[in-house]
C-alpha cells in the first residue's frame, strides 16, 4: 500500500529529472541555475524522507499507477535509501557549489560545449542515484544502472583529451559488462520466483541452483562497476582524469549506487544462509582491495592518483560488512553494527573523498601540477584546502571523531563479537597504511618556502569555503553516533531481528 | 510439427554459424556484416518464439546498429592494418572466451533446474488489461502497469545523445551534426530518398497508430522515421538543426514531457502518479506513443548522424 510519505518519493525522482531536462532545454547561462534552484528542494525532500521514516518507524511506499506487485512497480524509501539520499544531495549540492566557477558559460558568447555538459550530468547522475535508492523492483534498478553509466561515462572525458578518452572508453566497456551480467541474473530470478518486486522475492527466495547462479551473476555484474579488487582496473584512470568536480562526484557517489545494489540484493532480497557462504568471498575481496589499493596508493607520485588508488582500498571496507553481518545474525544478534558499520563507510567515504579530489583539484589549478613531491608551500597559499585535505585524510584513515572512526569501530567490534579477528587485523594494517599515505602529503604541504617562489593564481575563497564545509561535514560525521535512533533498521526487509 | 522442428533447427544452427564467423572474421567490416545478419536472425526466432513485439524491436535495433557500425568499420577501414597490431594477446583472448563460455555454459545448466510450469504473470496482465482499454499486451505493460521504466528507458536515450554529443571538440559545438554532405539532385540517392519517405512515414505512423491493439507502437515507428530522416540527411535534401537549436532540444525531450506532465495529471485525477482516470487510458496512452514516437525518431536519428565535428574534419 501506498503511506502517506509516499509522494515525497515520486517527487525526489520527478525533481532531478525536470532539472535535467530543463537545463538541457535552456542550455546557455540558465543551465547552472536550474540545477542550483534544483537541488536546496532536493535537500529539503531528502530531510522529509528521512524525517517520515523516523516519525512513522516504517519504510515509505509508493505504488505506480496504482497497481500492485508484482503487476505494477512500487517506489520504497527504508533507512539505507533515506541516509544515501541525503548523502547524495549534500555531495551534489557542494560540488556544484565548488564548480560554480570552473564551468561558467562565458558571457555575451555563444554556447560552450564543457558548461552545458557538466550542468546536465550532474542532475543526470542525481536522477540515477534517486532511482538505484528508491527503485523497488529488479529491472527498473537495471534501468537505473543504465540511466547510472550514460550520466557517468561522459564526465570522465568531459576534457577531451585522449587518455581521458581511452579511460571513458575502458569504463563503459566495464560497466556494461556488469549491466548484462546484472540483467541476465535479475532474468534468472523472474524465471524462478515470477516477480521482480524487492518485497516479494524477499519471503519467496530460497537457495537453489538457479539462484546462486543468479547471485553469482548479479554480484560479478555490480562489482565490475563498483569497481572492487580485481575489477578495480578502471577506475584510477578514469577518477584521476575527470576534472576535479566530475571526479569528485564519480568516487563519492557513483561507485556507490553500484554497491548500494549489493546491498540490496543480499540483504534483502536473497536469504542469510547464502550470505552466509558468499560473505566472507565478498569480505575477502574487500580485503585485497585494502591491501593492494592501499599498497598503489603508497607508490603513486600524483595526487590525484594517489587518491583514486585510496578509492579502490575504501570500496574494500564497504564489503566487510557482509560477513560481518551473516555472523551476527548467525549468533541470534542484531545485524545492526555491521550494516550500520557498511553504510557509515559509505556516506563518510563518499563526503571526504569529493573534498579530496575538490582539494586536489584546487592545488592542480594554483601549482599547474599535482606531483606530490613538489608541494612545498602549499599550506601556506591553500591553508583551507590543505586542512580540508588533511580532515578527509583523518576519516579515511577513521580518527575520532570523524565518520569512519565510527564505522570502523562498528565493523571492528562487529570482527570481535563474532570472532572473526582476520577482518580486523586487514582494517587495522589499512588504516596504517592510508595514515602513511595521507601524513606524506600534509607534510610535504605544509614546508614553508620563500613567498616569493610562489604561483600568484589566486583561488576564489568560496571554492576552497566549500571543499572545507564537506571535509568538517565527514570530520563530524561520527556524531551521528550519539543520535538515539537507528536510522539503518527502519523498514528493513526479511526478518532479520531476533 | 515436424516441419516447425526442423525450420527451427534450422534456424538455430545458422544463428551460431553466423554468430561464430562474425567472431572468427577478421576484417572489421565482413564482421560488422555478419553482426547484422545475426541481428535479423535474431528476429526471425523471436517470430518463431511467437514474440512479434520483441522481433520488430530487434529488426529495428539491428538494422540501426547495423548503419552505426558499418559507418565506424569504413572509418577504421584505412588504419585496419595498424589497428590488427594492437589485438589483445592470445592470453587475453583465451580469458574472454573461457569467460564467455563459462557463463554460457552456466546459464544452459541452469535452464533445467528452472520451475516447470514456468510462473507467469500473464493471468493478471490478462486480468487487468480491460481497464486499460488496449487490446495489445505489451503496450499495456509498457505504458500502464510498468510505466516508469519505460518512462526512464526515454531518458537513457537522451542521455546516450548527451554522451555522443559530449565528445564533440569545443570549436565546433553548437553547430550542425555530422558530417554535412553535398547531395547532387540526378543522384540515385536524391532520387530513393524522394521516393522512400513519403511511404515509410505513413508505414511508421501505421505501426504506431495500431501498437495499441497489435504488435507495433512507439519505439518501431520512431526507428522507421529516423531512418526514413537518416534517407533524406545522406542524400543532402534535408539537414539536421545544430545541436544549439533550441527547438531541436525540445523536440528531444517532448514525449518525455508529455508522459510526465500525463503521468502527473493521474495524481489529482486518478489517485496515483502514472495512472490513468477510469475511460481515459487509450487516448492518453496514444498521446504519449505520438509524442514519444517524434522524440525517439529525433534522439535516434541524431544518434546516428553523431556529434557535430565542425569543418576541419571534413
Amino acid at each position: 500500500m501506498t503511506t502517506s510519505g509516499g509522494p515525497l518519493l515520486v517527487a525526489a525522482l520527478l525533481l532531478p529529472l525536470a532539472a535535467m531536462l530543463a537545463a538541457f532545454v535552456l542550455g546557455r547561462a540558465q543551465a547552472p541555475r536550474v540545477v542550483a534552484c534544483a537541488l536546496p528542494v532536493g535537500l529539503l525532500l531528502a530531510l522529509a524522507i528521512l524525517a517520515d521514516l523516523l516519525c512513522s518507524g516504517e519504510a515509505l511506499v509508493y505504488l505506480l499507477g496504482a497497481w500492485q506487485p508484482p503487476l505494477g512497480i512500487a517506489l520504497r524509501a527504508d533507512g539505507l535509501s533515506a541516509a544515501m539520499l541525503l548523502t547524495t544531495t549534500v555531495v551534489l549540492g557542494v560540488v556544484a557549489w565548488f564548480a560554480w566557477g570552473d564551468f561558467a558559460q562565458p558571457a555575451n558568447a555563444p554556447e560552450a560545449r564543457q558548461p552545458l555538459m557538466f550542468w546536465v550530468l550532474l542532475p543526470a547522475v542525481w536522477l540515477a542515484l534517486n532511482t538505484v535508492f528508491l527503485a523497488n523492483d529488479l529491472f527498473t534498478l537495471y534501468v537505473a544502472l543504465e540511466l547510472l553509466t550514460f550520466a557517468a561515462v561522459p564526465l570522465v572525458c568531459l576534457e577531451g583529451r585522449p587518455e581521458t578518452l581511452r579511460a571513458a572508453l575502458r569504463y563503459l566497456l566495464f560497466a556494461l559488462l556488469g549491466s548484462v551480467l546484472y540483467l541476465l541474473g535479475a532474468v534468472l530470478l523472474y524465471g524462478v520466483y515470477g516477480t521482480l518486486d524487492i518485497a516479494q522475492l524477499s519471503t519467496r527466495v530460497h537457495p537453489g541452483v538457479a539462484t546462486w547462479a543468479a547471485a553469482v551473476l548479479m554480484t560479478v555484474g555490480l562489482l565490475a562497476k563498483t569497481a572492487l579488487f580485481p575489477l578495480h582496473l578502471w577506475l584510477p584512470p578514469a577518477h584521476a582524469g575527470a576534472p576535479a568536480a566530475a571526479s569528485a562526484m564519480l568516487s563519492a557517489l557513483v561507485v556507490k549506487g553500484s554497491f548500494f545494489l549489493v546491498i540490496r540484493l543480499w540483504l534483502d532480497v536473497l536469504p542469510g544462509e547464502m550470505m552466509l557462504e558468499a560473505g566472507q568471498w565478498l569480505a575477502g575481496l574487500g580485503a585485497a582491495a585494502i591491501l593492494v589499493g592501499n599498497l598503489v596508493a603508497l607508490r603513486q607520485r600524483r595526487l590525484k592518483l594517489l587518491i583514486a588508488y585510496s578509492t579502490v582500498a575504501q570500496i574494500g571496507y564497504l564489503f566487510l560488512m557482509f560477513p560481518l553481518a551473516a555472523g551476527l545474525v548467525g549468533m541470534g544478534l542484531s545485524d545492526a553494527p555491521a550494516v550500520t558499520g557498511g553504510l557509515l563507510q559509505a556516506v563518510s567515504h563518499a563526503t571526504a573523498k569529493a573534498a579530496m579530489f575538490m582539494a586536489a583539484g584546487l592545488i592542480y589549478s594554483t601549482l599547474g601540477h599535482d606531483r606530490i613531491e613538489d608541494l612545498q608551500g602549499v599550506a601556506q597559499q591553500l591553508p583551507m584546502t590543505v586542512l580540508a585535505f588533511a580532515l578527509g585524510g583523518v576519516a579515511l584513515v577513521g580518527l575520532p571523531p570523524s565518520g569512519g572512526f565510527m564505522a570502523k569501530w562498528l565493523l571492528l567490534s562487529a570482527a570481535l563479537t563474532t570472532g572473526q579477528w582476520w577482518w580486523a587485523a586487514v582494517m587495522v594494517i589499512g588504516g596504517l597504511m592510508t595514515a602513511s599515505y595521507v601524513f606524506s602529503v600534509v607534510v610535504r604541504t605544509i614546508v614553508a618556502v620563500d613567498p616569493e617562489k610562489m604561483p600568484k593564481m589566486a583561488v576564489p575563497r568560496y571554492r576552497e569555503a566549500s571543499v572545507l564545509a564537506l571535509a568538517i561535514f565527514s570530520f563530524l560525521l561520527g556524531c551521528v553516533a550519539l543520535l538515539p535512533f537507528e536510522v539503518v533498521q527502519v523498514g528493513r526487509l526479511g526478518s532479520v531481528l531476533p | 510439427m515436424m516441419a516447425g522442428l526442423v525450420l527451427d533447427g534450422l534456424l538455430a544452427l545458422l544463428v551460431l554459424a553466423v554468430a561464430a564467423w562474425t567472431i572468427g572474421v577478421c576484417q572489421t567490416f565482413a564482421a560488422t556484416v555478419g553482426f547484422t545478419v545475426y541481428g535479423l536472425l535474431l528476429a526471425v526466432v523471436w517470430m518463431r518464439l511467437a514474440a512479434p513485439d520483441a522481433a520488430l524491436t530487434e529488426a529495428a535495433i539491428g538494422a540501426l546498429t547495423g548503419v552505426l557500425l558499418l559507418r565506424a568499420a569504413i572509418q577504421l577501414a584505412p588504419s585496419e592494418a595498424g589497428l590488427n597490431r594492437l589485438r589483445p594477446a592470445l592470453k587475453l583472448r583465451l580469458l574472454a572466451g573461457t569467460l564467455a563460455f563459462a557463463i554460457t555454459a552456466t546459464l544452459a545448466a541452469v535452464v533445467f533446474h528452472l520451475p516447470e510450469p514456468a510462473p507467469t504473470l500473464v493471468p493478471q496482465v490478462t486480468a487487468q488489461q480491460a481497464s486499460t482499454g488496449l487490446g495489445n499486451a505489451v503496450t499495456a505493460v509498457l505504458l500502464a502497469f510498468r510505466a516508469i521504466d519505460t518512462l526512464l528507458e526515454a531518458v537513457v536515450l537522451i542521455f546516450a545523445l548527451v554522451a555522443v554529443w559530449s565528445l564533440a571538440p569545443d570549436a565546433a559545438w553548437g553547430g550542425i551534426p555530422g558530417a554535412q554532405i553535398k547531395g547532387g539532385s540526378g543522384d540515385v540517392r536524391a532520387y530513393l530518398s524522394r521516393l522512400l519517405p513519403p511511404v515509410g512515414i505513413v508505414i511508421a505512423f501505421y505501426i504506431f497508430w495500431v501498437g495499441a491493439d497489435f504488435p507495433g507502437g512507439k519505439f518501431q515507428a520512431g526507428t522507421l522515421l529516423a531512418a526514413m530522416g537518416l534517407l533524406a540527411t545522406m542524400a543532402g535534401l534535408i539537414q539536421p538543426p545544430p545541436v544549439a537549436s533550441r527547438g531541436l532540444r525540445w523536440a528531444l525531450v517532448l514525449g518525455t514531457l508529455v508522459f510526465l506532465a500525463l503521468g502527473l495529471a493521474g495524481m489529482p485525477l486518478a489517485g496515483a502518479f502514472l495512472a490513468y482516470p477510469e475511460g481515459w487510458a487509450k487516448p492518453l496512452i496514444l498521446l504519449i506513443e505520438a509524442a514519444s514516437m517524434l522524440s525517439i525518431g529525433v534522439t535516434l536519428g541524431l544518434l546516428v548522424i553523431g556529434y557535430p565535428a565542425g569543418q576541419a574534419e571534413q
